[in-house]
């Protein structure tokens, strides 16, 4: 398969990259791994005019320590999140989400910021940085903004990045030591969308559940953050019927499509049986 | 729409050529350079037929463009054995444990397995089938390629292979 024409622009720096944007309008598109990108090009599903591949801005790279914040560089890719000995200190979820995604091939490629800014509701990262509560930084003509990640989704393919605008970072604010994580994905193989996936995150002193926060992949056309799923946590000691409770109210907000994945009653279903094992298991492994 | 001058290092020679842009990756290496080794199975990014090294990284080259890979150094099936035509070990391994039926998968599995035992000298079973698992098979089963790839293990660290018992 062999996608429209298109002409290619290869920045070095956020500034021309974002004035090329401006400046081509509407037919532009920033290329980050292209592993989204690329295959509905070659469906032609898209046919964008311009690619502005932001590989060779080399500020995109890296994963830093920023006081009580964690910045990975949009271009980070997955496996180098995986490797990242700061993030399996600092926020395992992140490595146990990575390596949930694609296949070996697709992590040495795909990025953080193409996951996350893509906006495919299937992608894993972003009702993980639902679930953290990450902020994304924006480069825009006018400027820098953040948006948290908890309002940037609006609909499948739609967010609020503006056309001309790079997600250049995101940033998360660092959790609690010894808390408990989790992200369950259900899936039919290697390299499928979920099913239906959760992340939740607990903070967990005497016994008692002091916050927790969850996120759900591929169940809405947008991520959802369940915040009443986790609410019906705290203040328990997570039993079976804190569990279910917080389940169920997982279930209440998803309204999953009915396709390739099963069908819509299932994948609701499925919602509720994978925030089920991932507070389960995050209650493992919080330190009490 | 202009053609891009790209530069790399294929199978340790010097490549220069003007591309268009949407040119895949798979496509450059088997029509503009004749590299016909490297597989197009599903065309989708699922199967890994199209695996080659890219820059130390094991990459689907039908989802990425010619122009991403400008500077970079890559290897192909055609890089693997020695120029006087001594195989490379993980194709004797494929040769020996019996690893391909068909053999259309095998460049792929055999350019994921050489970056695979690059960064993990000694794996495990259960992580050469996690190591291949963007990589499809339709004859083997995958028993034989696994036992394959821990024969060119063996054969790489200067140990004997030997076969674990089922």
């Amino acid at each position: 398969m062999i996608p429209a024409k298109f002409e290619y622009h290869r920045p070095t720096s956020v500034q021309d990259a974002v004035a090329l944007l401006a400046q081509l309008g509407e037919e532009a598109h920033p290329l980050a791994g292209g592993h989204s990108l690329i295959p509905v090009m070659k469906t032609r599903l898209a046919a964008p005019e311009h690619l502005v591949d932001l590989a060779g801005i080399s500020s995109l790279k890296g994963i830093r320590r920023e006081q009580d914040h964690i910045a990975i560089g949009a271009m980070a890719t997955q496996s180098e999140m995986i490797a990242s000995p700061l993030l399996a200190e600092i926020l395992p979820i992140i490595r146990e989400t990575s390596l949930l995604i694609g296949d070996p091939q697709i992590r040495y490629v795909g990025t953080i910021g193409g996951n996350v800014a893509n906006g495919d509701p299937g992608n894993d990262m972003p009702a993980l940085m639902m679930c953290l509560d990450a902020e994304y930084q924006l480069a825009g003509r006018n400027g820098e903004r953040r948006v948290r990640a908890r309002a940037f989704y609006f609909g499948a393919y739609d967010t609020a990045r503006q056309n001309d605008e790079i997600l250049t970072e995101v940033r998360i604010p660092i959790p609690a030591k010894g808390h408990g994580y989790a992200y369950e994905k259900l899936k039919r193989k290697v390299g499928d969308y979920a099913v239906a996936a959760a992340a939740v995150m607990l903070t967990i002193t005497n016994g008692t559940c002091r916050a927790a926060s969850i996120g759900l992949t591929n169940v809405a056309d947008t991520p959802l953050w369940a915040e009443a799923a986790a609410q019906a946590l705290v203040g328990t000691r997570i039993d079976r019927t804190a569990i279910a409770n917080a389940a169920n109210a997982a279930e209440a907000i998803t309204n999953p499509a009915s396709d390739g994945h099963g069908p819509a009653e299932y994948r609701r279903k499925m919602t509720g049986v994978t925030v089920r094992r991932a507070i389960e298991r995050a209650k493992l492994r919080a330190e009490v | 729409m202009p053609k891009v001058q790209v530069k790399m290092t294929i199978n340790g020679r010097e490549v220069e050529a003007l591309v268009e842009p949407r040119t895949l990756l798979v496509h450059f290496l088997r029509e503009q350079l004749g590299l016909t080794g490297t597989h197009i199975g599903c065309d989708t990014s699922h199967c890994g037929a199209c695996t080659v090294d890219l820059n130390d990284m094991s990459v689907k080259s039908c989802a990425l463009f010619a122009v991403q890979a400008n500077g970079a150094t890559i290897l192909t099936i055609e890089g693997m054995a020695a120029p006087d035509g001594t195989l490379h070990a993980l194709q004797e391994g494929f040769r020996q444990m019996h690893g391909l039926q068909c053999g259309y998968c095998t460049p792929g599995m055999i350019m994921r397995a050489h970056r695979l035992l690059k960064e993990n000298p000694n794996p495990s079973e259960d992580e050469i089938r996690s190591g291949i698992s963007g990589n499809l098979c339709r004859c083997t089963g995958y028993q034989n390629i696994v036992k394959s790839i821990q024969y060119a293990a063996a054969k790489i660290n200067g140990v004997p292979y030997q076969e674990a018992a089922e």
